[in-house]
């Protein structure tokens, strides 16, 4: 047992270290020695290899990338860094290309997967990955039969963080394994949102709104309550198949999939679908002219009332 | 029951009610505010309404219909009742009584010019037959056809004629009379295209918004000799008339649908709406209302397929389809009264369901032959029977 | 052209959804199974493709239960040509990489040119099958398309995420995936409805793929705990009056939540 635990870092779109990292690198710490993987980001490399040792990181492998090449660069480093660190785990975020990376890593290197965990664990047997399953409803603890398990970690689910390590980076040698890869023609990178609004995926507040607020201006209310707080904004699926918002807002069981300590769901009835997407959240307030609907039966504190009537004056009241 | 190889068995029709309920509620549910608001169904639900294959439900497999049984068409129908009626009367013409004369009465050629169209919803058809002064009663029709070197001109006025706004075609009933001045009624299919063919505004209607009724007015239209259904005198009529039979039975059958939708809307609604600390569902003069809804729906939903297995079986082509039509709309006009009642004032908005079908259905008791027609179609033929039987 | 369709059966994410507390998998009894909302839309352009460009043949390949059946059907109704269902005694519980294993070892058995998969399922949220699937047979892989354009050389589109749009392209054979972002499925229409009854439709069990799959051979994920949550408690409920804004603000911040 060599106690390392492989971390596969992401990097915004803005070129510094994902927030995920600093989850990975706090659950890796409470499982055994960090070790950071970057993939690529030449240009940024010594800034985010001080930011993961900062985040915890006892040594960084800086592997080059391969900017024309879909996952497989990953994958290879990935490999070449599993065989060097013959780790007891490896961890990821729950994000698009690094859950693929790692999964392709697991069938290559013989490894068994657990994705989306919320949290992580050892015991004597080795390394527990810990799910909710189905929006919530259950929790189940997976592990491995043998060998070193790969976990993807749901983002915004873990609390730990590890401490600031003295940077110890390192260049790792990757072989190609010379599988087919998409080939990527062009890169497109949207504007940053113009508000400082935190993004959905894995923010500590989120505000949603739901069809109650009736049409695509109505829904500015949910942005300034957001704003307000500092907090990310999403949506019900009924708002987004009214087209009052675009469907990268949609919080539930097949959009987004939200545990942040407060979520605020303003005009949601709260179906299932939505529940599952948000019911993990810490505190949950409702405000709803329907007092029968569903989203009270989970919210810690749930308003009856006209949400055009009742948000305006917390926004002044958060103001004063 | 005749199970021709182009029949469709059990086994595919649960799964396509299976598929048009999930349709109705996924697809058209969401809208009904929409079509209510709008006046009009959205052209998004017609295209899929026309590639699920509700604009030839009734008609042939052979002209890319679905053929459906006159029992399976009678449960499709209850299905298609649940929604706003408004969906239905889209496509209500051209598996009713406009497809249904051609494919059971056309000439080969007939059919082959309109059938794969009206099948398929690229035509819509429509009927008309009502005339002010003459409901859906011929006998006093003033619409008249005379013959010409090279077919009919028709001269003549329709009212309240279903789809005519966005009609193809109009399944036009016209008075004959011959050298020796005696009438009949015969059925010409007349393009809407036709020279001296004008459509009057759509009617502003008590309900079933969504579904646009107009005059049809015709100037002197002249029609080919081959525009006469069936391509002989006296065949359309009798064709329309086993029709307009069947069709009973559908209207029947979609008053059963709406009654089952109104209970339904007053269940959830008793089940959740309070007084006091209890919700009214608990209220045994509420629980009274539900009952009485139910048993409404239950025997009109047995009546109607009952009467459509007679109607196909052809032991009762006659009285059972107006004994359907007659019970079944009067009963969810009491269904839908009492459902406004469980609803209290919410009954009254227009935001509740309940109000609309409580408009909606009561158009169901004047046409395709009022109450009264069917009392009287109910009465001389069992009196017929009985001097027959003699 | 060959296009597989990975269809990945679900329970119903409108009704409420449960696993089974002895054996932590899905119970298939209480909950309706449909097929996954985004393989929906996978096969709705493999579908459309194949409707636009005569001699391509859609094929809809399921691991599942031998009830999944149904669901395959729906896929069969909606257009494609034929089915495949593989069922094997073994698979009950299968892992990602064991199912992985499989579905690489029945695409090969079936063969392809496109292999079409949804973006990530509704239940198990992973996601990451299909990747594993194409690392194993090395192919490319395009997952997450908003836009795709096939032709018989090449698929190529736009691979969308939350602020980054990727164009990907690669040769075929290869797999592809749509999002959410995709076109709305069809419903199966009612002459596809009496169609799929006629459609081929084969049942495999792992022996007929002509591999050596085995389960023990390799690390396995298993679940060694599961347990139903508490439902979640409602707390406060309050009827809206003047003051509620300012008692709002005055709970967050006591609960140090601004």
């Amino acid at each position: 047992m060599t106690n390392n635990i492989l971390v596969l870092l992401d990097v915004s779109a803005d070129g510094s270290l994902a927030p995920s990292s600093h989850e990975l690198l706090g659950a890796a710490e409470s499982l055994g020695t960090p070790v950071a993987l970057l993939v690529g980001y030449s240009e940024h490399r010594n800034a985010l290899a001080q930011a993961a040792a900062d985040a915890g990181a006892t040594k960084v492998l800086l592997a080059d990338g391969d900017d024309g090449a879909y996952v497989v660069p990953v994958v290879d480093a990935l490999a070449a860094a599993f065989e060097l660190t013959k780790p007891d785990a490896v961890l990821a975020a729950h994000s698009d290309l690094s859950k693929e990376a790692v999964a392709r890593l697991a069938v290559r290197v013989g490894c068994a997967v657990n994705v989306d965990a919320v949290n992580v664990t050892r015991d004597s047997e080795g390394v527990v990955a810990h799910h909710s399953a189905y929006g919530g409803a259950y929790t189940v603890a997976s592990s491995a039969t043998f060998g070193a398990p790969v976990i993807t970690v749901r983002q915004g689910s873990i609390e730990a963080r590890a401490g600031k390590q003295p940077l110890a980076s390192e260049a790792l040698t990757v072989a190609s394994s010379n599988r087919k890869s998409a080939t990527i023609s062009s890169v497109t990178i949207a504007d940053a949102p113009t508000t400082s609004r935190p993004e959905l995926r894995g923010a500590k507040k989120v505000v949603s709104g739901g069809r109650g607020l009736g049409s695509a201006e109505k829904f500015e209310l949910v942005e300034e309550l957001a704003d307000a707080l500092g907090a990310a904004v999403g949506a019900s699926r009924a708002a987004v198949d009214a087209g009052f918002v675009p469907q990268s807002f949609q919080v539930g069981q097949t959009g987004v999939q939200v545990s942040p300590n407060l979520y605020i769901a303003l005009g949601i009835s709260g179906a299932i679908q939505h529940k599952a997407g948000m019911q993990t959240s810490q505190t949950i307030i409702a405000i709803n002219k329907d007092e029968t609907a569903p989203i009270f039966e989970i919210a810690d504190y749930g308003i009856v009332g006209d949400v055009f009537i009742v948000v305006p004056q917390l926004i002044a009241a958060l103001k004063r | 029951m005749n199970m021709s190889e182009n029949s469709v068995s059990q086994e595919d029709f649960v799964e396509i009610l299976g598929g048009l309920r999930q349709f109705i509620r996924e697809k058209v549910m969401p809208l009904e505010r929409e079509i209510a608001e709008g006046d009009a169904i959205p052209e998004s639900l017609r295209s899929q309404a026309k590639d699920l294959g509700l604009f030839g439900y009734a008609i042939g497999q052979e002209w890319g219909g679905i053929g459906l049984d006159p029992v399976q068409e009678a449960e499709l129908a209850i299905e298609l009742g649940y929604t706003s009626l408004a969906f239905r009367s889209m496509f209500g013409t051209n598996n009713g009584i406009a497809g249904q004369v051609i494919s059971g009465f056309g000439t080969d050629s007939q059919k082959e010019t309109w059938l794969e169209g009206i099948a398929s919803g690229d035509i819509v058809a429509s009927f008309a037959l009502t005339e002010t002064g003459a409901g859906s009663n011929p006998s006093s029709m003033r619409t008249k056809a005379v013959t010409t070197k090279s077919g009919w001109s028709i001269s003549g006025e329709k009212r309240y004629i279903t789809n005519a706004p966005s009609a193809d075609v109009f399944i036009t009933f016209a008075k004959v009379t011959d050298d020796a001045g005696k009438s009949a009624v015969e059925v010409f299919i007349v393009p809407s295209n036709s020279p001296g063919v004008t459509v009057g505004p759509h009617d502003k209607k008590m309900g079933q918004a969504g579904a646009w009724t107009a005059d049809v007015h015709f100037d002197e239209v002249a029609v080919t000799e081959d525009a006469l259904v069936g391509g002989k005198s006296g065949v359309g009529y009798r064709a329309a008339m086993t029709s307009l039979a069947k069709g009973r039975i559908t209207i029947a059958a979609l008053a059963v649908g709406q009654a089952q939708r109104a209970l339904d809307e007053s269940l959830s609604y008793a089940a959740i709406a309070k007084q006091g600390d209890d919700i009214i569902g608990n209220f045994q003069l509420v629980q009274a209302m539900l009952a009485d809804q139910q048993v409404g729906v239950s025997s009109g939903r047995s009546l109607v397929l009952d009467a459509a297995r007679n109607y196909a079986s052809g032991a009762d082509t006659r009285i059972g389809p107006s004994v359907a039509k007659l019970y079944c709309t009067e009963m969810v006009g009491r269904v839908a009264d009492l459902a406004v009642q469980i609803h209290g004032g919410a009954g009254y908005i227009r935001d509740y369901f309940v109000e609309q079908i409580y408009r909606d259905v009561r158009l169901l008791r004047l046409y395709e032959g009022t109450s009264e027609i069917q009392r009287l179609i109910i009465g001389s033929n069992l009196v017929k029977q009985e001097l027959a039987s003699n | 052209m060959k296009i597989v369709v990975l269809v990945k059966e679900v329970p119903d994410t409108w009704g409420e959804r449960l696993l089974d507390l002895e054996t932590g998998l899905a119970d298939r009894v209480s909950s309706e199974r449909v097929i996954d909302e985004i393989v929906e839309r996978g096969l709705e352009f493999a579908i459309s493709f194949a409707e636009q460009n005569d001699g391509t043949e859609v094929i809809a390949l399921s691991m599942a239960s031998e009830e999944a059946t149904g669901t395959l059907r729906k896929a069969l109704a909606m257009g494609a040509d034929r089915g495949v269902l593989i069922v094997d005694e073994a698979l009950h519980g299968a892992d990602i990489t064991l199912t992985a294993q499989v579905l690489a070892a029945a695409l090969e058995h079936i063969g392809f040119d496109l292999i079409v998969s949804g973006d990530q399922s509704t239940d198990g949220a992973g996601g990451v099958v299909p990747s594993a699937v194409a690392e194993l047979l090395d192919i490319p892989q395009l997952p997450r398309l908003a836009t795709v354009d096939l032709n018989e050389k090449e698929v190529t589109g736009a691979h969308v995420t939350d602020r980054i749009t990727l164009s990907l392209s690669a040769p075929l054979p290869a797999m592809m995936s749509v999002s959410e972002r995709f076109a709305e499925p069809r419903f199966p229409n009612f002459k596809g409805i009496m169609a799929a009854k006629k459609k081929p439709f084969e049942v495999l069990g792992i022996a007929e793929l002509g591999k050596d799959i085995s389960v023990l051979d390799r690390p396995r994920s298993i679940m060694t705990e599961i347990a139903g949550k508490p439902p979640r408690e409602s707390g406060v409920k309050v009827i809206a009056d003047e003051n509620s804004g300012r008692d709002l603000a005055e709970f967050l911040k006591k609960n140090q939540l601004i």
